[in-house]
């Protein structure tokens, strides 16, 4: 098991492919056809694109605060490659590879930073929850997952994200706690993409890595290349099936950098440098993964005309958003109750009786 | 108590700035630390600049644990030290929420005085502003119904700065809210150098005989536009700014209502269990017999507060207050 080879005690990284795209450890690559790695890649490539347009959608005034994935396309695209239709998907906000696989739309994303809670009203994506603000707080509803899918003996897997900001929670230590306890099917991955907003990891903690902390809870843990999908793969394979077959939780360290800022309101050179930039742009996932493909000459597309049709998708679905029925005063009420309570009916009404008034003024 | 007379433009922002940096320079007690409220200066530059002048060790940023900062300025507190704390959002501030009312709000009582807890917890709140989930909330009314807790909302940069620095300054805990729709939106001439605004003290902004208008924070701009609309018609309001939500001032506030025998109430938190169902209790008991109409709430809706697309219909907007206001005087 990997997880044994590489010891986060001993600060050991899991990686396959270097910068250059060359295999490091031919032993462990993943037996994948060049279809799956084809596949893969233009994964990543269609959420960086949707990434990227997301950012300019939101300078153009046309969506608000949003939180871009750029750089950590691997992690969440190598999770999608290995999830199965019915594993539990416990998000946060940059993972946007794995909500893609589970069949959330672009339309629905959107339509959410446009400010529609519809947005998060999945229709096609089975088994995952809205994303999570509240920082650590969803790995607690993964553990919960994880005690039904034991309980009413499920073949399934939850699988949950943190960032390495969110390590530093009381929710990230007592998740990790109960699901060691109740040994139950779940995968954690921290994205430690070196930022907490503008705090950098190694102001987080003291810890010489974060997959360290695994061994304080008692389960296995690994830190891994998380701009390298192979290793993402590999990583996510042997923790997806070591859940799955009831041995407990794993918890994934995903070395990688976040490429644009923490959101669309958040100015990154306050706190970090170009140098530092430049540096992790190096290993940038897509540009690896793509002079893998070339080495191994697997990729015979044009690029260039692919990202044109992937960008024709995005601005359809962005549209589709933009051109969602228009928020209704019962969108504010409906789904707070099962049923509605009298006094939120009264209180609706008597608004209503103000929007005649104001409407009789004019 | 006026300092040196010397005025300059701030906002709010800029007031509560100044207001830290003059506590921070004069007091070596006084601390200030927070998630991103080091190196960058805050999400919302409150706290800029503060780390360079002052030094990291007195202006630093702490990990991503809301429970941890509360509970360690506690430590803090009790042990000389004047931690000024920023839990970075209304929504953030749960995971603290803990420690806060297990023991920010209990420890001058369970040690019979042995211990204080001088601190300030201050966090930007309120809606407006087109925010992502758990960034528009208004719990004021969770914090004042917590005994041991003082509550404070500046609506203005003078006082905003006045009521930091006296915050700092007192002995009792204090949760400081600072209506974040209004950081930057309201620019006012403040003194340079330091004065306190007293704790517990509403202000009678506009004086006026037909009805009382109580209001806080960001909804005293919008209660203002409403007063024009009110004027226009003839109509005479008292609005007060309410400044400090416990203790709540009810002097003013009954001697307002006594005189115009009729009360409105404006704060965007959920209308039910709030700051307003307080102040009609206030002024059924103290008052009663001088009420002429039914006192009236406009405060949000009893839901989560929308999204940007519906967000329209949840903020109290001024043609809403005057509606009310009108209503009221008419009854």
């Amino acid at each position: 098991m990997i997880f044994n080879d590489f010891d986060p005690k001993e600060d050991k990284t899991f990686r396959l492919i270097d910068n250059e795209g060359v295999v490091l450890n031919q032993a462990l690559m993943p037996d994948l056809d060049d279809e799956t790695v084809i596949k893969a890649y233009k994964a990543m490539l269609f959420a960086r694109v949707a990434d990227e347009m997301a950012v300019s959608f939101q300078r153009q005034g046309r969506m608000y605060t949003y939180p871009p994935n750029m750089g950590q396309e691997a992690i969440s695209v190598a999770a999608g490659a290995i999830m199965r239709t019915d594993d539990w998907l416990v998000p946060v906000f940059r993972e946007l590879g794995a909500w893609l696989a589970k069949g959330v739309t672009l339309k629905e994303i959107f339509l959410y930073y446009m400010g529609n809670e519809e947005g998060s009203n999945y229709k096609n994506a089975h088994h995952m929850l809205p994303w999570s603000i509240p920082i650590a707080s969803q790995l607690l509803h993964a553990v919960g997952i994880g005690y039904t899918i034991k309980y009413l003996k499920k073949d399934e897997v939850a699988f949950a994200y943190v960032g390495d900001g969110g390590t530093s929670e009381g929710d990230f230590s007592e998740a990790l706690n109960f699901a060691g306890v109740w040994q139950v099917p779940v995968v954690f991955t921290i994205q430690n993409n070196q930022y907490a907003i503008s705090v950098p990891v190694r102001s987080q903690t003291k810890s010489i890595n974060l997959a360290i902390k695994a061994y304080g809870f008692g389960i296995p843990g690994i830190k891994v290349d998380g701009n390298d999908f192979f290793a993402m793969y590999v990583a996510y394979k042997e923790a997806f099936d070591y859940a799955r077959a009831g041995n407990g939780p794993v918890l994934i360290e995903a070395l990688t950098y976040r490429k644009g800022a923490h959101t669309t309101s958040d100015d990154p050179t306050k706190y970090r440098n170009k140098t530092e930039e430049e540096e992790w742009a190096k290993a940038d996932p897509l540009i690896r993964m793509k002079k893998y493909m070339d080495q191994k000459g697997i990729w015979k597309e044009n690029e260039e005309k692919l990202i044109e049709a992937y960008k024709l998708e995005v601005d359809k679905q962005f549209e589709e958003a933009e051109n969602f029925t228009p928020y209704q005063l019962d969108d504010v009420f409906q789904h707070m109750y099962v049923e509605m309570p009298d006094d939120l009916k009264r209180q609706k009404t008597e608004y209503e009786q103000f929007l005649t008034w104001k409407e009789n003024r004019k | 108590m006026e300092g040196e007379q010397k005025m300059s433009v701030m906002t709010l922002v800029q007031a509560i700035n100044n207001a830290l940096d003059i506590k921070l320079a004069e007091d070596k007690t006084v601390v200030v630390y927070g998630e991103d409220a080091g190196v960058e200066g805050g999400v919302f530059r409150v706290t800029e600049g503060l780390q360079q002048k002052h030094g990291v060790e007195r202006v630093f940023d702490s990990p991503l644990a809301e429970s941890a900062i509360v509970g360690t300025a506690i430590g803090m507190a009790l042990s000389g030290l004047r931690p000024v704390v920023e839990l970075q959002f209304d929504g953030f501030t749960y995971p603290g929420f803990n420690q806060i009312v297990s023991h920010v709000a209990r420890m001058n009582n369970r040690s019979r005085g042995l211990f204080k807890a001088p601190l300030v917890i201050r966090f930007p709140y309120g809606g407006g502003i087109n925010a992502l989930e758990h960034h528009s909330e208004s719990p004021e009314a969770l914090y004042a119904h917590i005994p041991g807790l003082k509550v404070v909302i500046p609506s203005t940069p003078h006082d905003a700065k006045g009521l930091m620095i006296a915050a700092i300054e007192s002995d009792d805990p204090i949760i400081f809210m600072e209506p974040k729709r209004i950081y930057r939106a309201i620019k006012q001439e403040v003194n340079d150098g330091k004065f306190t605004i007293p704790i517990g003290k509403a202000k009678v902004l506009t004086e006026g005989t037909d009805v009382t208008v109580v209001a806080f924070g960001a909804m005293i701009r919008e209660c203002q536009k409403a007063l024009v609309m009110a004027k226009e018609a003839g109509i005479s309001v008292e609005l007060i700014d309410l400044r400090t939500i416990y203790p709540i001032d009810k002097e003013t506030i009954v001697n307002s209502v006594k005189k115009t025998g009729k009360i409105v109430i404006v704060a965007e938190a959920p209308t039910s269990f709030s700051v307003g169902a307080e102040l009609m209790a206030i002024v059924n008991e103290e008052a009663f017999l001088h009420l002429e109409a039914p006192p009236k709430r406009v405060m949000g809706f009893d839901t989560i507060v929308p999204l940007a697309k519906g967000e329209h219909f949840y903020m109290i907007t001024p043609d809403r207050i005057f509606y009310e206001i009108e209503r009221t005087v008419n009854f």
